[in-house]
């Protein structure tokens, strides 16, 4: 084996140098590679032998497995459940597939590897690594390969073309760029205004009916969405990732701040859904703390207090929406949200 | 710091980290264990009023005041109703143990009839919401899928997608909704239990509530079927960030130290 | 080719060979062979990390091909009414749709589902794995710095590819991180609205995201990864694969097994055990079911809303951060949003970079092949740990929600214990793992110079109680000698060739000064010397 004569030289350079005393018999001195020991599958031919049997029925298994696998797809209804202990009851096609393809696979793997350790040469090998730096001939070579093209091309001497075409190709990416401006719509004043105007009733989401302020108890929590907009709206989506509104009544004593108390109608207080921090739905309300949290970040309001911000990443309170009843006795807005609803951005001021 | 590192190599250095490891993480936990005033409410009506009076004496006087005007120590049962005392005591959280954030659900000591006196006694100091008859809770016939649509916007919230329940601030948590009761479930809406909001009638009819709990004993009974397997908790990325980082990748390191290990050499003779 | 010569015309070559022949008539594959054939790699169980990865990388490729013939990126409305009862008649777009179809309709497509979104968690927690082993063994020195940046971006392409891939679905929770987002990209000065209005077609969440998230997902990511992947591993070839010291393994050899046929065999065959492992989680473990999840609405949300474990470290920073938000001449600046993604940005900035200080620190421009133990760096080692530690915390920010129930702890709490921690716990790990790393190189000195403690006890003559050491081997101790020791750079001769004297310059002191923190006094154990060996081993037996 080639790497059995390591010379001195192999050493690591720090060793030779800072201490000069790489005499020959170094105490550290690489001995090189200890001598190969054989396995018993070398030397004992029925050991091989038993190695050679396992690797073939690991083979056989997954041909096995393969064969179930083919036969659990054909076998299965797909809505087939079955209860295993102690998975629970689940998909009869999803586990005896999962099995039968992982025990193919496997198979597969685990009788190639035996293979190669219990029967392929175990003998340790050295390969020489090789700079990987060019040696200053060739280095020398391509400079002047390089000074030739380049003096043929006449880019040097002649700085117009080399401008302008540094010009055009800068500029030729350009044309993607403004492209790409056909993705969406301007901001404009969109993320300023909500579905929410005045008059607009508002309408409880668990019946699509509108509310009247006796529906609202103390220490309850209802959401709701403007008047007129539909589940079936082809943009309701967008409409309620602005206008959803949550409702709670809070003892008009309690509440500390003075103009969500004026915003209120009889201690019911609505604000917005949507967490100003990135716009989680934010409706984990403690009655008795009047504390809610956004599950997302943790934000906490203290809605008691203006919907401040007591608690967690977000910069600002939650917007209130102005309420008060209408003339058939049911709640209404006031108008829109006197701020944008949702996370805050560059524009909101 | 020298003396510190002379004695290194103590025999018992390791047992004295190991105490001082211990007494840390035991610290720490007690500082971030959340304390916190216990807070409940509860309620009743009938003929049964004496009976029930009698057991609230023994058993919840001491905190919610002789008459139920309530105390320092809980908050008055004026007007909680019979629904709230059927769920306080029915889940085991009334009577209380101990002071912490939030009383936890836990054995129920009283029989069924017990509740009934002491729920008659409570509705007997002021009207609110009454103990819902099977007809009312029962999900025989709910639409399942209304339901869940309900869900997501009033429950998932805090209890989680299917009701495996999810934190609150200060240590204050909502319970996992598993196994518990149709009942329970359709007197947690009506009456608001500690900081629960409540969800009345008037906002979220009987209707609304069948269909919601049809939805959980779907998503959350002993017969849910999790077809892809074993559900991790359903509890999201977290559980299964962790088992695909200790048992996939684990068992995938543990193969891969079988591949690169050294066969067995065969003894020296 | 020599068919022209008289002998060879006799034999007919065997038909392998002669399809061999034809292939390298027109590509060339005998000179490719030649070097290749019996390339040697060396066996360790670490470098197969990255195999576990590039398997992983390939069975997300294969299912997420079966994936696409079934799924519909369309965020047009429908209302359900496939066989999953718990949702009939719930308005979903198409893509929650199709994923439920192919959840419960297709034979199998959950399991594939399940494969490729596993695969998905273990590719990402492999490379994480992957690119601390290579860090921590130094194995990111010169040459192979560059491929250290494309391992770099694999992973943070893969992060969000993943981000993407779990989006797709359209349901409450990935919808949820969408939101999220849309959010992140609002808080960003200036441009933030117009980006957000791009990216979605108009406001949140419109109609295009899906779609266009879709095209990034499965084209315009995993191809940009593909080529990185096939870089990285022609790099692995053509630097041939670093090695741990040990007897007869050197700078300039590489010791191990060949290619043809052992790694073969081996690495072959380890594709298949990912393969199958992960098959067969994916049939016994459920992941993202998303049909207990429900259509995204942006008005419903479920706690325990967590991003994939790999975005855990970005959720945490995002959710200790305090709420800080800048008003001023009518503009707003979302500190509270920015400064978690500048710092996510950072801390991936600093695994990148790393390689290119620690070269410019130690000033060595000469090639590494051999691997360091972690103990021998102990400084590089510290820094890796801490980094861990930041990380780890952070990832526990991340949770804190899932944490606070399950350890019945306060989520204020533990928001706060990692807002300190975050800063606190890299110093404390730092500190501890350079000295865990000091005192290991200490007693490897001790074992070299006076052997390995044998736990015999000898009672020498006139009644003292020894115990005997053993002498190492010659390998043994070229094995804990063989690592190199820098010493701590100076800054270079402040009188120049005329004498004249000049300031040293910021960075050089600056690079004086790391160099130190890194190879000074008190940061490293020298390693015995020759000398030193000898004068115990011929002075006074073991003792």
């Amino acid at each position: 084996m080639s790497s059995q004569e390591i010379s001195e030289a192999d050493l690591p350079h720090e060793q030779a140098t800072t201490h000069g005393t790489a005499v020959a018999e170094h105490p550290f001195a690489d001995p090189g590679l200890p001598p190969h020991k054989p396995r018993i599958q070398d030397i004992d031919e029925r050991a091989a032998k038993r190695s050679e049997r396992t690797v073939a029925l690991l083979f056989t298994l997954s041909m096995l497995a393969t064969i179930g696998f083919i036969a659990s797809f054909v076998i299965f209804p797909v809505d087939k459940i079955v209860y295993v202990w102690p998975l629970g009851h689940v998909s009869a096609t999803n586990l005896s597939l999962g099995l039968t393809l992982g025990l193919a696979l496997f198979c597969i793997g685990a009788g190639a590897v035996h293979w190669a350790r219990t029967l392929m040469s175990d003998e340790e090998m050295a390969d020489d690594r090789h700079a990987i730096e060019a040696t200053p001939e060739v280095k020398a070579k391509v400079m002047a390969d390089f000074a030739d093209g380049a003096r043929e091309s006449a880019i040097g001497r002649r700085p117009l073309i080399r401008n302008t075409m540094f010009g055009a190709l800068a500029m030729v990416p350009l044309s993607g760029v403004v492209l790409l401006r056909e993705l969406g719509p301007l901001p404009e004043k969109k993320l300023f205004h909500t579905g929410w105007s005045e008059g607009k009733q508002l309408i409880n989401m668990n019946t699509n009916e509108p509310l009247r302020p006796e529906d609202v108890a103390v220490g309850s929590l209802t959401f709701a969405k403007p008047e007129g907009l539909e589940e079936s709206d082809h943009d309701f989506n967008n409409k309620i990732a602005k206008d959803a509104l949550m409702i709670v009544r809070i003892q008009p004593e309690d509440i500390k701040d003075k103009r969500e108390l004026e915003w209120s109608h009889e201690g019911i207080v609505a604000f917005s859904k949507i967490c100003t921090h990135v716009g989680c739905p934010i409706s984990l309300y403690e009655q008795q703390t009047h504390h809610v949290l956004c599950p997302c970040h943790q934000s906490t309001f203290d809605l008691s207090d203006g919907a401040r911000v007591i608690f967690g990443p977000a910069g600002h309170a939650l917007p209130q929406l102005r309420i008060g009843v209408d003339d058939e006795g049911f709640l209404q807005a006031l108008g829109d949200f006197s701020e944008p609803v949702g996370p805050a951005f560059w524009e909101r001021g | 710091m020298k003396k510190l590192s002379a004695r290194r190599r103590h025999p018992l250095a390791a047992v004295v980290v190991l105490l001082l490891a211990l007494a840390a993480t035991g610290g720490l936990y007690a500082a971030f264990a959340p304390a916190g005033k216990a807070q409940a409410d509860e309620t009743a009506q009938s003929l049964a009023i004496e009976e029930g009076k009698k057991l609230y004496t023994v058993g919840c006087a001491s905190c919610h005041g002789t008459g139920g005007q309530g105390t320092t120590d809980g908050p008055s049962l004026v007007g909680v109703g019979s629904a709230a005392v059927d769920f306080q005591v029915g889940t085991g959280r009334m009577p209380a143990q101990q002071p912490g954030a939030q009383v936890p659900k836990k054995k129920n000591i009283y029989s069924q009839a017990e509740i009934d006196q002491l729920a008659a006694y409570i509705a007997s100091l002021g009207a609110g919401p009454i103990t819902p008859t099977e007809k009312q809770y029962s999900p025989e016939g709910a639409d399942i899928a209304k339901g869940g649509d309900l869900f997501r916007t009033n429950c998932a919230q805090c209890h989680n997608f299917t009701g495996e329940g999810g934190a609150l601030t200060h240590g204050k948590y909502a319970p996992s909704l598993e196994g518990v009761s149709e009942k329970h479930i359709y007197e947690a809406m009506q009456t608001g239990p500690q900081n629960m909001p409540s969800f009345p009638d008037t906002t979220l009819p009987e209707k609304e509530k069948k269909d919601i709990i049809a939805y959980i004993k779907t998503v959350n009974g002993d017969e849910t079927a999790t077809p892809g397997g074993f559900a991790l908790g359903g509890l999201g990325p977290v559980s299964e960030g962790l088992f695909g980082w200790i048992f996939g990748l684990g068992s995938l390191i543990a193969v891969a130290v079988w591949v690169a290990a050294h066969t067995a050499k065969a003894k020296k003779s | 080719m020599s068919t022209t010569t008289a002998s060879d015309a006799k034999r007919k070559a065997p038909a392998g060979e002669r399809v061999a022949d034809w292939a390298d008539g027109r590509l060339g594959i005998y000179g490719l062979a030649k070097a290749n054939m019996r390339k040697i790699f060396p066996d360790h169980w670490s470098f197969m990390l990255g195999e576990i990865c590039l398997y992983s990388f390939l069975i997300i490729i294969l299912t997420g091909v079966y994936l696409t013939l079934f799924f519909h990126p369309s965020m047009n409305e429908i209302e359900y009414h496939g066989s999953y009862v718990p949702m009939q008649g719930i308005r979903m777009t198409e893509a929650y749709a199709s994923t439920l179809d192919i959840s419960f309709d297709v034979r199998g497509g959950l399991l594939i589902r399940q494969i490729h979104h596993w695969a998905a968690v273990v590719f990402l927690a492999g490379m994480f794995v992957h690119m601390m082993r290579v860090f921590f063994t130094g194995a990111f020195r010169k040459p192979r710095e560059i491929n250290w940046l494309f391992g770099f971006l694999l992973f943070v392409l893969g992060m969000f590819t993943g981000f993407t891939g779990y989006s797709l679905p359209d349901d409450l929770l990935s919808g949820t991180g969408v939101r999220f987002t849309q959010g992140a990209i609002l808080s960003m000065p200036i441009v933030g609205t117009y980006i957000s209005m791009f990216l979605f077609g108009g406001e949140f969440p419109g109609h295009d995201i899906i779609a266009r998230f879709y095209s990034i997902h499965i084209l315009l990511l995993p191809g940009i990864m593909l080529g990185l992947v096939v870089a990285h591993l022609i790099l692995v070839f053509y630097h041939k694969h670093t090695q741990f010291p040990g007897p007869g393994r050197t700078n300039k050899n590489v010791v191990g097994m060949p290619l043809l046929p052992v790694y073969m065999a081996k690495a072959g065959g380890f594709f298949f055990l990912v393969f199958g492992v992960i098959a067969i989680i994916s049939a016994l473990f459920t992941i993202n079911p998303i049909w207990a999840l429900g259509p995204y609405r942006p008005d419903q949300v479920s706690t325990g809303a967590q991003p994939d474990w790999y975005m855990g470290f970005a959720e945490g920073l995002v959710r200790v951060m305090p709420g800080w938000e800048i008003n001023l001449w009518g503009h707003t600046l979302v500190l509270g949003v920015l400064i978690p993604l500048v710092v996510f940005g950072i801390m991936l900035a600093a695994i990148a970079l790393y390689p290119f200080i620690e070269s410019w620190i130690t000033g060595d421009k000469r090639e590494h092949h051999l691997l360091d133990r972690p103990r021998n760096a102990p400084t590089r080692t510290a820094l890796g740990v801490a980094w861990v530690t930041g990380y780890m915390v952070m990832l526990i920010g991340g949770g804190n929600d899932i944490f606070a129930t399950h350890f019945h702890l306060s989520i204020n709490s533990i928001t706060w214990f990692v807002r300190i921690f975050f800063f606190l716990g890299p110093v404390i790990a730092f500190i501890v793992t350079k000295r865990i790393c000091m005192g290991l190189q200490r007693r490897d000195k001790d074992k070299v110079l006076h052997g390995r403690e044998s736990g015999i006890i000898k009672r020498l003559p006139h009644g003292e109680f020894v115990e005997i050491h053993e002498p190492l081997s010659q390998a043994q101790l070229h094995a804990l000698t063989a690592h190199e020791q820098y010493a701590p750079a100076e800054i270079g001769p402040t009188v120049d060739e005329n004498g004249v004297e000049r300031k040293p310059t910021r960075t050089e002191k600056l690079r004086a000064k790391l160099s130190k923190g890194y190879y000074g006094e008190g940061n490293q154990v020298p390693k015995a010397t020759a000398e030193e060996y000898k004068e115990i081993t011929s002075g006074h037996g073991h003792h």
